[in-house]
């Protein structure tokens, strides 16, 4: 066999240079003094964290993931978890992972109003994010716009609402609904929802996506999605609407943190959430992420990009968050009303 | 007893997460557990998972057996090139093959806002089989390909000198000869399709996979996911089993004297060029092109300059991890495949089952097993590098020993014998003898798995060291906020890098030449 040209040989020989090369580049963490377990995008949030190392000196090691999986990956690792923070997109994350949180110290919590953090001061809300229906201006007369939730359910908007089923916050919103109500009326709203054939979408994004592309004309969805996708696209044909002011349908939910029980560096873990509640962090929020100020004065909206938070927290109704608990129910629920 | 040691082990590792199954699903409530599995819709969605699972076979092997006759056995001119773009589409994220046809369609779809021609939106079960199959056939034709490229033509002459017509030929001969690639084939794919939930789930077509996830997701449930997960993998595990069933007892390497005949290629006139190259352009031009032109209009409106330094760092990352994942999967193939070639017993053919475990069972509950144990047992090894490879080669394991083990049914124990007979040692024979008749199946194996864990996010999720960035987690990132615009160059350098290795791999690849 020619050796020069052993193939086998070369591949062999390329691999393991490029085995060693890079060992040696991705074998060199940098020195954390804190461990952020994210559930927020890292387009969102690397920014803002960035910001906080360069103004306190400490370093934060970031863990980006899907909230869900994080939170499950939180509950197997328990009082072993390396994290010392938890920063989650829904409240139903937090709620899951109450448990393993310590209590904030007051200061800290005052500072955000009580629907918006846990009872037990274990969590507490980050940015405001907010339900509302969106739709196609083409399509859907204004005066055909549903005024409440409920209405949803209504024959006109037979097959033509875009709807993620499964999705944390259309979820976490029945879970709000069965509170607010009862279990009754949360099943009959799902299987009137059921029965309007609506337009079965994975996820918030392929709501908005399918009501531009015309196969919906509306979805009662997040609020800050739209923000972005006209940042990439200013003529993107998708609106946005509220219910009638106190509706359910408005609710106000958060993306909130916690700091963990077992956290060997909870003094700087209280200065990373002081910071994110703070001025340059809630604006930045509401500036860039298309989200919602939770605390703070003076900041300033997002023009042209949908709902604003001084007409969504106008809209929402009074509900405290806490009594978002029970998913494993809510599921349940929405299995028997057939839309799963 | 070496083999059987090494083979030992890996099925043991592939054991622990049925165990950790297993802990969880008995720490759930039963008559929870009942009313859930017997839900009419947990029947439909099985029916809908195995006529999935039964589309995607079917079109694979509508792609992949013609591609792989004509670039292993005519002389079509430019098959060195099919040979690496019939590979390339391995490398597509699932959801930018779903987003690419989706994309196609619809008022704001890439179409018409290009062309302005309004399609209708592709979904459902056609959509859903159309989008896996087109990322995942080259799994099926690289086996295919290795097969024909082993194949004696000797056999093939002699049954058409003693009076076979062509079409009997390739059903009597070189058919069952393929049996043992297009089985291994369909089984990587059969049981990706079973598991698979993302393209699926954008494609708007229910599956049991879906349930699971959303399981775990939605109701943050260990519990119960787990049962749902344990039947997931006695399904898969019964595929496994029916597979080698088929797959026992059979022999297809020469047994004559003298070397086999060497590729005689069919010569193709200009009507048969013709119809290869259509057939080869379609299935490139909507495997390749499509993805390509649906990121490439969405990174048109973003700018690509500042990325680039970020885009550099993860691509490292994903390599530090992708690169040894694949060497060391191929590690673990080579003792389970010899195994079951050379060593046929109860205990490989149990082993050789074992090893698709890693394969079959739900990423998420695969890397909450090694959570588990590492946190329980070995907690230096938590949320390292070596643990995530290790994992990564478990799991990816079932991709590499198909290509290899076919490669080894087509090597000749005589040879290895002969070279004993010279004095030759066991490592010695191995290396020299074995190897390099085996090479176009441990290279195939080991592309396998580096394009998959290119692509990997749930077991990276958990398992990675902190502050690890892939490439595919950097992509999250970005459409998991419906950033799609800004995702785009993350999931085009999962492809162009994917695609320069796999063409380095294949660059040598005389098979094709």
């Amino acid at each position: 066999m020619d050796l020069k040209h052993d193939p086998m040989g070369e591949t062999m020989t390329f691999l393991r240079n490029s085995v060693f090369a890079l060992a040696a580049f991705a074998a060199t963490p940098t020195l954390a003094d804190l461990t952020l377990y994210s559930g927020r995008g890292e387009t969102l949030v690397a920014p803002i964290i960035e910001r906080f190392t360069a103004e306190t000196g400490i370093n934060v090691a970031v863990r980006y993931g899907g909230t869900a999986e994080l939170t499950i990956l939180l509950q197997e690792e328990g009082d072993r978890t390396p994290a010392d923070l938890f920063w989650a997109q829904d409240v139903t994350a937090l709620g899951m992972i109450k448990p393993m949180f310590a209590e904030m110290p007051s200061e800290t919590l005052e500072k955000v109003e009580s629907v918006y953090r846990d009872a037990d001061g274990r969590w507490i809300g980050i940015s405001g994010r907010s339900r509302l229906v969106i739709y196609s201006p083409e399509r859907l007369e204004e005066a055909d716009l549903p005024t409440t939730m409920a209405e949803l359910t209504d024959e006109r908007f037979r097959g033509r609402m875009a709807l993620a089923p499964t999705n944390g916050s259309f979820v976490a919103h029945v879970a709000a609904l069965r509170e607010a109500t009862s279990d009754e009326f949360a099943l009959e709203w799902l299987q009137g929802l059921a029965a309007n054939e609506p337009v079965m979408v994975s996820n918030n994004t392929a709501g908005y996506q399918a009501i531009a592309d015309g196969e919906a004309d509306l979805m009662l969805t997040n609020n800050y999605y739209l923000g972005r996708f006209l940042a990439a696209d200013a003529d993107f044909p998708v609106a946005q609407t509220t219910f009638e002011a106190g509706d359910l349908g408005n609710l106000m939910m958060v993306a909130g943190i916690g700091v963990m029980e077992g956290s060997a560096n909870k003094e700087e873990a209280v200065a990373f959430v002081n910071f994110l509640l703070g001025q340059t962090a809630q604006q930045y929020f509401t500036g860039n992420v298309y989200e919602f100020p939770v605390t703070g004065e003076g900041i300033v909206p997002v023009q042209g990009r949908g709902l604003t938070f001084q007409e969504a927290t106008e809209a929402a109704p009074e509900f405290d968050l806490n009594l978002i608990v029970d998913m494993e129910g809510t599921l349940e629920l929405i299995r028997e009303s057939g839309l799963i | 007893m070496l083999f059987s040691a090494l083979g030992l082990g890996i099925g043991a590792l592939m054991l622990l997460p049925i165990y950790y199954l297993l802990l969880r699903a008995f720490q759930a409530d039963l008559p929870t557990v009942w009313a859930l599995l017997t839900r009419p819709r947990t029947g439909q969605l099985l029916i809908n998972t195995f006529l999935l699972t039964a589309c995607v076979l079917a079109f694979c092997t509508v792609i992949a057996l013609p591609l792989a006759w004509l670039v292993s056995r005519t002389d079509l001119p430019g098959r060195r090139v099919i040979n690496v773009l019939a590979v390339l589409p391995l490398a597509v994220p699932g959801y930018v093959m779903a987003y690419a046809l989706i994309g196609l369609s619809g008022n704001y779809g890439f179409l018409n806002q290009v062309f302005g021609v309004t399609i209708p939106r592709m979904q459902g079960l056609w959509g859903a089989s159309l989008a896996l199959s087109l990322y995942c056939f080259p799994y099926l034709y690289l086996n295919l390909r290795a097969a024909f490229a082993g194949l004696d033509q000797g056999l093939e002459e002699s049954a058409r000198a003693l009076g076979c017509g062509p079409k009997e030929v390739f059903a009597r001969v070189t058919l069952p000869h393929l049996l043992p690639a297009l089985m291994a084939g369909w089984l990587v794919i059969g049981l990706y399709v079973i598991g698979d939930f993302g393209a699926v789930a954008l494609m708007r077509y229910e599956a049991f996979s879906f349930v699971i996830y959303q399981q775990y997701t939605a109701a943050f449930d260990r519990l119960y996911a787990s049962w749902l997960a344990l039947i997931l993998i006695a399904i898969a595990l019964s595929v496994v089993w029916w597979e080698s069933r088929l797959r026992e007892g059979a022999s297809y390497a020469r047994t004559g004297s003298g070397s086999g005949t060497g590729s005689k290629r069919l010569e193709l006139g200009w009507g048969g060029r013709l119809a290869g190259w259509s057939f080869s352009g379609v299935v490139v031009l909507v495997s390749l092109g499509l993805p390509v032109a649906v990121l490439s209009f969405w990174m048109t409106r973003s700018a690509i300059g500042p990325v680039l330094h970020p885009l550099f760092n993860s691509f490292m990352q994903s390599l530090s991890v992708a690169v040894p994942s694949a060497l060391m999967a191929a590690l673990m193939a080579l003792p389970v495949a010899v195994l079951a070639v050379r060593y046929p017993s109860r205990l490989s053919t149990l082993i050789n089952r074992l090893a698709f475990v890693g394969y079959a069972i739900p990423a998420l509950a695969f890397a909450l097993a090694f959570v588990f144990f590492s946190l329980q047992g070995a907690r230096w090894l938590y949320q390292t590098h070596l643990l995530l490879i290790t994992v990564y080669a478990l799991s990816f394991l079932a991709l590499a020993i198909g290509p290899i083990r076919s490669a080894f049914y087509q090597t000749r124990p005589s040879i290895e014998e002969s070279a004993r007979a010279l004095g030759h040692g066991p490592l010695s024979v191995f290396w020299r003898v074995t190897l390099p008749s085996i090479r176009p199946g441990v290279v195939a194996g080991m592309v396998l798995v580096f394009v998959i864990a290119m692509k990997e996010l749930p077991i990276a999720f958990l398992l990675a060291p902190t502050g690890f960035r892939p490439l595919s987690i950097t992509m999250f990132s970005r459409t998991s906020e419906g950033m799609l615009v800004e995702a785009a160059p993350y999931a085009a350098a999962i492809m162009a890098f994917s695609a320069i290795f796999v063409g380095f791999v294949l660059r040598h690849d005389k098979k094709a030449g």
